[in-house]
Order: C-alpha cells, then sequence, then structure tokens
C-alpha cells in the first residue's frame, strides 16, 4: 500500500507497565459530550435527568457560558422524585411530552442518566422504552448514561453512540462505516479521499439525522475516528461488523496508516492510494513543518482528559520532535490505541487514572516545556511559570485528517509561541 | 422535575465553593463523585484565578457505591489535611454525595484532625448556590468567631465578598476607601481575603458592612445577636444609596457623615444635554436582589429612565423586590425559569434590559440594549481595570455601563434624518461599538440574532403569522430605524390584532404609532 511505518528502534510502548494511581480525578464527566453531539445530531434532543449540578455543568462546560440554541436541558430531580420512585417516572413523561409537544421537529431523544438517577436507580432505558412506543413513529427515544461515576468527559460520547447501535437495521451489505463525532469539514475530507479510492457505500455514525438509510450487519467494516469509543466498538463486534485497527488519523502520518487500513481491506491499488493521498500528504508535511520548528526538542506532559492523549504524543514525538514525560488517560483500551502505543516510542511514564495532587507534584518535578491538561489547572500552573494548553480545545477544533495536521501542531505551538513573544518586564 | 435549560444559580457547594475559593488558610473537603470537579474551572478560567480552589473531592465512582466511599472520604480528608495544612476545614456532600448518606461532617469530627472541621448541610435538591455561600460563611463564623475586645478606633468588617462574585473584588476597595475618608478602619473583610484566624478576630470590630445580603446575611444576624454588632441595611449601589450609606454609617458610629465628592460624576453627566435623551427609556432590570433594587433607584433617581418591569431570580430576596415593585406600579418577576424572564421581556418591549448574562442573551436576540449588572458572571464581568459597582466610583462605573449600550444621543437623530445612508443600513449598529458585525459585539450590540433561539423551547405563539404586512407598509416599515423597527412591528401588529385588522397598510402603520405616542 504505502512504505510501513518506521517502528521505533527501541520498542513501542504496548508493553510498558501502566502507572496506576487512585486519588482525587480532575476530570469531566460524560454528560460534557453533550455539547457537540448536540450539534452534530440536528433532530436530537438529550434529555440530562439529574440534578442542578448538571444543569450548571452543561453551562459550564465550555469554557464560558455558550448561548446557542440548547438542543438538551436538563429535568431536575426535586425533593418530591426523590421519595418516590413511581413519582419520577410519572414525572419524567410529563416533561417529555411537555418538550416533544414543543419541539415537533425533534426526531431522536436521548435521556441522559446522572450520577443522581444512577445512585437513586431510576430506570431510564424503562422510560425509553416506554416512550418509544408512546411516540412512534415521529420520535425514537434512547438512553445512556453520562453520568461521572461511570464516565469520564468524552466516554459519554462513546456511551450515546453505544446506545444507538443495537437499535440500527439490521443491513449485511458490504460497507465502510466511519464512527466518532466529527464537524462536517473533517468528515466531508475524510469521505472526499475514501470516494476518490473507490471505496464505498461509507456510513457515518452519528449521522446527522434519524432518518437516513444507516445499517449494520456481517458486512459491516469499521473505521473510529476517535479513541475513546470503546463501548461503541463492542457493541459494533456484537452485530457482526468487524473492526479496522490502525493509528489514529492524527497528523500525517496518522492519517495516511488510518487511511491505508481502510484501503488495504477495499483492495484499492497502491498507484489509486499514492494519487489520491500525495498532495495532501505533502500539504499536511509542510503545515506541520512550520510549527514542528517551535516544538522540537520541547517536553510535553500530558494529564487525562480526552482519552485523545496516546494518539497526541505519537503524532508529537514522532511528526513534530517533541519529548514526551508523561501520557496519560482515563483509561487505556489497548484493542483501539493499540497501533498508537506501538509507534509511541519508549520513554515516556504511560498513567491510567489520576491521583491529581501526586502527578502535580510530577508535572512541577518535570518542569515540562507544555503541559495538556484541563480548564481547572491550565491557570494555576501558567501561574507556576509552566506551559499549557487545555485539552478540552481538541475535542472542539477540526484537528483530524491532512488538512488539519498543521492546525493540531499549531494548537500545541501556539502556546510555547505566545510565551516566547509576551515581553512584560521593564525593558532594562 | 423540573426542565431546566439555563440556570442562574448553581447547586449550594458551588456557594459554599465561592466561600472557602475567596478565603485564605481553610480547605474544602467535598464528598463529590468524578465529574463535580468541573466546578474548579468557574474560579480558574472565569474569573481567572491563578491557584487551584482550595477544594479536595473524593471523587467516588461506580465501583466505590458498592464498597466503602466513607472511607474514601476519611482517606481524602486525611490526605488534604497532610498536603495543605489548613487553619480550619468545612466539611459536605454535593448532590450525589447527598443520596448516599455517608454523613462526611459526621465521619470529619472523629477524625481527630487537630484543626476546627465544620460540618455543612445543605440540601443540594431544594435551595441553591446563594443560599449555600450564606449557609457556609455563617457556619464558619459561627464556628470560629470568638469574643473579643472592641477595637479602641473605630472599625468595621466588611462582609459579603466572595470569589466568583459580582464586582467584589472592586467594591471592596471603593468601600474602604468610603470608611477611610470618615476615619473608620476595616477590621475584617470576610469571607474573600480572610483566614480562619481573621474571622476568630471579627468581633473586635464595632458594626458590620453587608454588603451583599445574598452571601452574609445570616452571618450579619449572628454577629448583631451575639456580639452586639449592628450592620448596615443599605447597600451603597448609586449616588442616592451611596449617600444614605454615609448617613447610616454615621448614625451607627457617631462619626460626622463625611463623603468626599471630587471624583463623582455620575449627576453632572445626568444633567449635562447630552443626557437628555435617556429620559424615560423603558428599562427592564433583572438580577439577584440586591443589585435589582439598587439598580431600580439608580435607574429611575439618577438616569431618568423609566422602570417598566423588575424581578430577581433568588427567591429569598422575593420580599423586598415585590415591594419595591409594588412601590413602583409594577408587578415583580420572581423566577429563575430563564424563558419566563425571555417572555416578559418579550411581553414589556423594553428599550434597554438591565439584568445578567442571561439577559445579554434575551437582548441580543431580540434586539435589545443590555448592560449587567448582576452575577450569575462570565468571563467578560472580571474586567481588568477597576470596575465596582459600589460607592462614588461605582455609580461613575454605572453610569458609563449603563449609556455604553445605548445609540448615542446625536447619533439617534442623525440616523433618523439619513436613514437611507449607505452606512446607516440595519446591521451597522451604534457607531462607538466597532466594526461592522454586531453579532460579535461584546455588548450586546443591536443586531437580533438571525435563527435558532432559546425561544423554541419556550412554545410562544408567532404572532405575526396572524396579520399580513402589505407591500407598502413593509417598505415604510424599513425607513424606521433598525433599533426601533421591532419595537414598532410589534407595537403596529398587536394594534392591528386588537382592532381585527387582517392586513397591515402604511395607514395602520401611522395609527399605531399615534396611539402609542407617549
Amino acid at each position: 500500500m504505502t512504505e510501513l511505518p518506521r517502528l521505533p528502534s527501541s520498542g513501542g510502548c504496548r508493553e510498558t507497565p501502566i502507572l496506576k494511581q487512585r486519588g482525587q480525578r480532575e476530570v469531566f464527566c460524560g454528560l460534557t459530550g453533550i455539547i457537540w453531539l448536540h450539534r452534530k445530531m440536528q433532530d436530537a434532543f438529550f434529555l440530562v435527568v439529574g440534578s442542578r449540578t448538571c444543569a450548571h455543568l452543561l453551562q459550564s462546560a465550555a469554557g464560558v457560558m455558550i448561548f446557542a440554541e440548547p438542543r438538551f436541558g436538563t429535568a431536575i430531580l426535586e425533593e418530591t422524585d426523590l421519595a418516590g420512585l413511581a413519582d419520577a417516572q410519572d414525572e419524567l413523561d410529563k416533561v417529555v411530552d411537555e418538550l416533544l409537544s414543543r419541539r415537533p421537529d425533534i426526531k431522536q431523544l436521548f435521556l441522559v442518566g446522572s450520577c443522581p438517577s444512577e445512585v437513586i436507580k431510576l430506570d431510564l432505558s424503562k422510560a425509553a422504552e416506554r416512550m418509544t412506543q408512546r411516540h412512534a413513529p415521529s420520535v425514537r427515544v434512547l438512553n445512556f448514561s453520562g453520568s461521572g461515576i461511570e464516565t469520564t468527559f468524552t466516554q459519554g460520547e462513546d456511551a450515546c453512540l453505544a446506545s444507538m447501535v443495537p437499535v440500527l437495521p439490521q443491513d449485511d451489505q458490504r460497507q465502510l462505516m466511519l464512527v466518532g463525532a466529527l464537524p462536517d469539514v473533517v468528515e466531508e475530507q475524510a469521505i472526499g479521499m475514501l470516494e476518490a479510492m473507490g471505496i464505498g457505500p461509507i456510513k457515518v455514525l452519528p449521522a446527522p439525522r434519524a432518518d437516513g438509510d444507516m445499517g449494520v450487519g456481517k458486512g459491516t467494516v469499521y473505521a473510529l475516528t476517535q479513541p475513546f469509543l470503546g463501548d461503541t466498538h463492542d457493541a459494533l463486534t456484537r452485530r457482526g461488523a468487524r473492526h479496522l485497527p490502525a493509528p489514529f488519523p492524527f497528523g500525517e502520518e496518522g492519517t495516511t496508516q488510518w487511511l491505508a487500513a481502510i484501503a488495504t481491506e477495499f483492495g484499492v491499488a497502491p498507484e489509486l492510494f499514492e494519487q489520491v493521498t500525495a498532495a495532501p500528504r505533502a500539504r499536511a508535511r509542510k503545515a506541520i513543518a512550520q510549527a514542528a520548528e517551535t516544538l522540537k526538542g520541547k517536553s510535553i506532559f500530558f494529564f487525562p482528559d480526552s482519552q485523545l492523549e496516546i494518539p497526541l504524543a505519537r503524532f508529537l514525538t514522532r511528526e513534530c520532535g517533541m519529548q514526551a514525560i508523561e501520557v496519560s488517560a482515563p483509561f487505556i483500551h489497548k484493542g483501539i490505541v493499540g497501533s498508537d502505543l506501538d509507534l509511541l516510542a519508549e520513554g515516556p511514564t504511560i498513567s491510567e487514572g489520576q491521583d491529581v495532587d501526586l502527578q502535580l507534584d510530577r508535572a512541577r518535578e518535570a518542569r515540562p516545556d507544555l503541559t495538556v491538561c484541563g480548564l481547572g489547572l491550565a491557570n494555576p500552573l501558567e501561574a507556576e511559570g509552566l506551559a499549557t494548553k487545555w485539552a478540552i480545545e481538541l475535542v472542539f477544533t477540526p484537528v483530524h485528517f491532512y488538512e488539519q495536521a498543521g492546525d493540531l501542531a499549531g494548537l500545541f505551538s501556539r502556546p510555547m509561541r505566545r510565551a516566547d513573544l509576551l515581553k512584560l518586564e521593564a525593558a532594562e | 422535575m423540573k426542565l431546566t435549560v439555563w440556570t442562574y444559580e448553581g447547586p449550594p457547594h458551588v456557594g459554599a465553593m465561592r466561600v472557602a475559593t475567596g478565603m485564605t488558610g481553610l480547605h474544602y473537603v467535598l464528598h463529590a463523585p468524578q465529574g463535580d470537579t468541573y466546578a474548579d474551572l468557574l474560579f480558574t478560567m472565569i474569573e481567572r484565578r491563578n491557584h487551584r480552589p482550595p477544594v479536595t473531592y473524593t471523587t467516588f465512582q461506580a465501583r466505590d457505591l458498592g464498597a466503602d466511599t466513607a472511607n474514601l472520604f476519611k482517606s481524602a480528608a486525611q490526605d488534604a489535611y497532610d498536603r495543605f495544612k489548613p487553619e480550619a476545614i468545612i466539611v459536605g456532600a454535593s448532590c450525589t454525595a447527598e443520596l448516599i448518606q455517608d454523613d462526611p461532617g459526621g465521619m470529619a469530627e472523629t477524625m481527630g484532625l487537630p484543626v476546627p472541621v465544620i460540618p455543612l448541610e445543605l440540601p443540594s435538591y431544594q435551595r441553591k448556590e446563594n443560599f449555600g455561600a450564606d449557609e457556609t460563611f455563617f457556619q464558619i463564623v459561627k464556628a470560629l468567631a470568638k469574643p473579643v475586645e472592641r477595637t479602641k478606633q473605630i472599625t468595621a468588617n466588611l462582609i459579603g465578598p466572595t470569589a466568583l462574585g459580582f464586582r467584589h473584588r472592586d467594591d471592596i476597595q471603593e468601600i474602604t476607601a468610603l470608611l477611610s475618608d470618615m476615619g473608620i478602619s476595616v477590621n475584617v473583610v470576610a469571607p474573600m481575603t480572610s483566614s480562619p484566624s481573621d474571622i476568630a478576630r471579627m468581633g473586635a470590630a464595632h458594626f458590620n458592612v453587608l454588603m451583599y445580603p445574598e452571601t452574609a446575611e445570616s452571618a450579619a444576624r449572628w454577629l448583631e445577636r451575639e456580639f452586639d454588632q449592628p450592620y448596615t441595611k443599605i447597600v451603597p449601589i448609586g449616588v442616592g444609596a451611596t449617600r444614605d450609606f454615609v448617613a447610616e454609617v454615621a448614625q451607627l458610629t457617631g462619626v460626622d457623615p463625611y463623603m468626599d465628592e471630587s471624583r463623582l460624576r455620575l449627576p453632572w453627566y445626568s444633567k449635562s444635554v447630552d443626557s437628555t435623551y435617556l429620559t424615560g427609556k423603558r428599562v427592564f432590570l433583572f438580577g439577584d436582589g440586591t443589585h435589582v433594587l439598587a439598580a431600580a433607584r439608580v435607574a429611575s433617581d439618577e438616569m431618568g429612565f423609566e422602570v417598566v418591569g423588575i424581578g430577581c431570580y433568588n427567591r429569598e430576596m422575593a420580599r423586598p423586590v415585590r415591594a419595591k415593585a409594588r412601590e413602583m406600579g409594577l408587578e415583580a418577576t420572581i423566577t429563575d425559569d430563564y424563558l419566563e424572564v425571555e417572555r416578559v421581556i418579550e411581553a414589556l418591549q423594553p428599550e434597554m434590559i438591565l439584568g445578567t448574562q442571561m439577559e445579554r442573551h434575551i437582548g441580543k436576540r431580540l434586539g435589545i440594549p443590555c448592560a449587567v449588572i448582576s452575577a450569575p458572571v462570565h468571563v467578560q464581568d472580571f474586567p481588568a481595570r477597576y470596575s465596582p459597582q459600589m460607592g462614588i466610583e461605582g455609580a461613575n462605573v454605572l453610569f458609563d455601563t449603563w449609556v455604553h449600550p445605548l445609540v448615542m444621543g446625536l447619533e439617534e437623530h442623525l440616523l433618523h434624518m439619513f436613514r437611507d445612508d449607505f452606512e446607516f443600513h440595519d446591521a451597522a449598529g451604534p457607531s462607538h461599538h466597532g466594526g461592522h458585525a454586531p453579532a460579535a459585539s461584546a455588548d450586546g450590540g443591536s443586531a437580533p440574532r438571525p435563527t435558532d433561539s432559546p425561544r423554541d423551547l419556550s412554545g410562544t405563539e408567532n404572532k405575526s403569522g396572524q396579520v399580513i404586512w402589505l407591500d407598502a407598509a413593509e417598505r415604510e416599515l424599513k425607513k424606521i430605524p433598525f433599533f426601533v423597527r421591532g419595537k414598532a412591528r410589534r407595537n403596529t401588529e398587536s394594534f392591528a390584532v386588537e382592532r381585527g385588522v387582517g392586513e397591515i397598510s402604511v395607514d395602520t402603520l401611522y395609527e399605531a404609532k399615534a396611539h402609542f405616542a407617549r
């Protein structure tokens, strides 16, 4: 297909022992995913069944308040709901009836479980079944959990997509499915390249609307576009679909390997692959090279946040010349990020989960040139003189595939360039 | 169960965090699931704090629920003490931990930590953020304040400012200066800036300045009862209120009332002829009770606006806000439902909104200028410059902030005279807002957002569907300057509907104008 990736001579990180510590985890819960999912799925509404805290999180999670048209809301549990569970189901019916009568454009309703609804064992799957019957065929009601006791940040998207898989129609035709919510522009680029190689039909989960011709079955092969989709991966496998493991499409190398895995599966001729990818690959290399001038030789430390950490460390070390000190992720699913671990040269500490105070001690000790962390830690670390990149931007910004590879590198080089630019001291 | 889209207040434990984060030497151990740590970013991002809030979360997960969340709490509390060595610890539960009933207060008390441990009971399913802050501060004061000798000089405590408060940082400075001019120094500012040992010597002050009743009224009452410290009832926002505050302090302390007015500009600015155009501007006020009550007085007595509606989101302040509304011949809107506030504003059609960041967005959608007078806060509410709401400089700031979103006096006339000028097209917006993209205007410029809006949830009917605009009338309407056109359209439509007129002609338009002439 194309030249094989150059494996690290010292060996990759797949077998590196993983540091696991238990303590305070400074992470978002899975509800946060609603912030981008509700924009992606245009006929869906996300109804969190939870507390005032859940509503407050959704309002605050994008860094500052966002006030786009909300296709999400919170059914806030009150004292009376906690008294008896039968009430809570009735109350939920009332809220949903009210919501759907006001919003006839809604075709998919997700009941999203939260910490309080899980703890009081409010059965949302039962509620979803009942409501699906009640509102069929105009609305399909599904449920998933975005609770902090079960999910971390991007796992909310995983839980959402996984909830959609069992209700997809059976379709055994030979097809490619791309899995993961991407900005439209990026998704179209990927589909464009794959179609140019003669691959098709191509389906995308999640589809922008519920009424598409999406199905799944034995003929389906799928490629994940995000590394946090473990449950969705398992759900698709159960439906008979087959996973195409590959490094994730970040950077030129990642994108090429990801495309190559699909092209190999579909028997695309090497010449055609070359013809389709040559120009964008060259552009990606050029764009990365510019940002890499700032990044080369600099050290980087990842706090666990979005689960993009391992593929990004692979990209930044191999294509931008950075040195990884610690790469941590909320969870490490080797079936999914194994290919990236193989390519990541041995050396960095690989850690899973977090005791945030101990990890901060390590970061202060190592004094990395760049620290990737959540919004709660970024300004405090900057105040200690450590340049940071807030991780949430990585899931809100188009960063996949060739044309965005330079932007992705730029997200990391910008904080460092800024630190160099600012001259706030007296001249002499 | 209540459907909520946006909230004015967070849960009560966020109120407790605002108290803890404002203080030094205090640590908050919060029994809470993974994910509740999002609250840190309110302080590090919105307020740009350069330290993590002094909060340790237990961050329990589902697998801990079957096992032992109680032990998890104990080890978190012990680790927090060992690492941060605070002078005192507050402990409590967030909404989820409240359900599993581990009793963090009771557990922490049995641990034998060598510092005071203050348990908090904050009912998450009944109360909200302001209650949480008020109750937390009250419990801290009750536990730590000790009877001490009064200072020889007359001193005051400033109570109420917290982290993430609307301009609290600058109000402290302004009130300190105001008191200093009267020869009164400040004993303790709390909770913001104080440590547990500062709280212990609060009793040394001769009186308390209750800056924000929302966050410190319980503590003020307790200090009055226990330490015989009177507290001020007037919140010095606006010129008149600041003068009254000075008089109140003089009366409480026996010192001569004194106020240095050399920097006070609001009265003259308001009298100067350019301000004539402010006369009778119809304004709607919404926010927390304290700021709305103060703004109502400033709006009517000091700016010459006509207040057409007031309301607050915190029910604790419903009574005084209702009373103020009655006094002004209005009905108060007491609600924390953003959509209801939007409906009220839509019905009242004010020319300006003085509200919160939420109303700023309502204003954007409806094409009504808005200035922000109250929390909930946004990163913009923490300006780099000195920008108090209270005292003399506060009054100056109010004048500037409220006038800024409006189209300026002469500009308004020019727009009328040269309405066909290509640069006065609808999207141009007030010239002082810069650029020609009002949608991006930071202060809620004049352009309504074109499509999608939160209103879709509200179920309000589109009244314009009931009447038809004839072409000539539609063209005539376009000649009316954009910043009053929305109002003209709505007035004309309601005029037509009332009279059962199905088609709006140029005549209908002008009949409606005459009808609504004021």
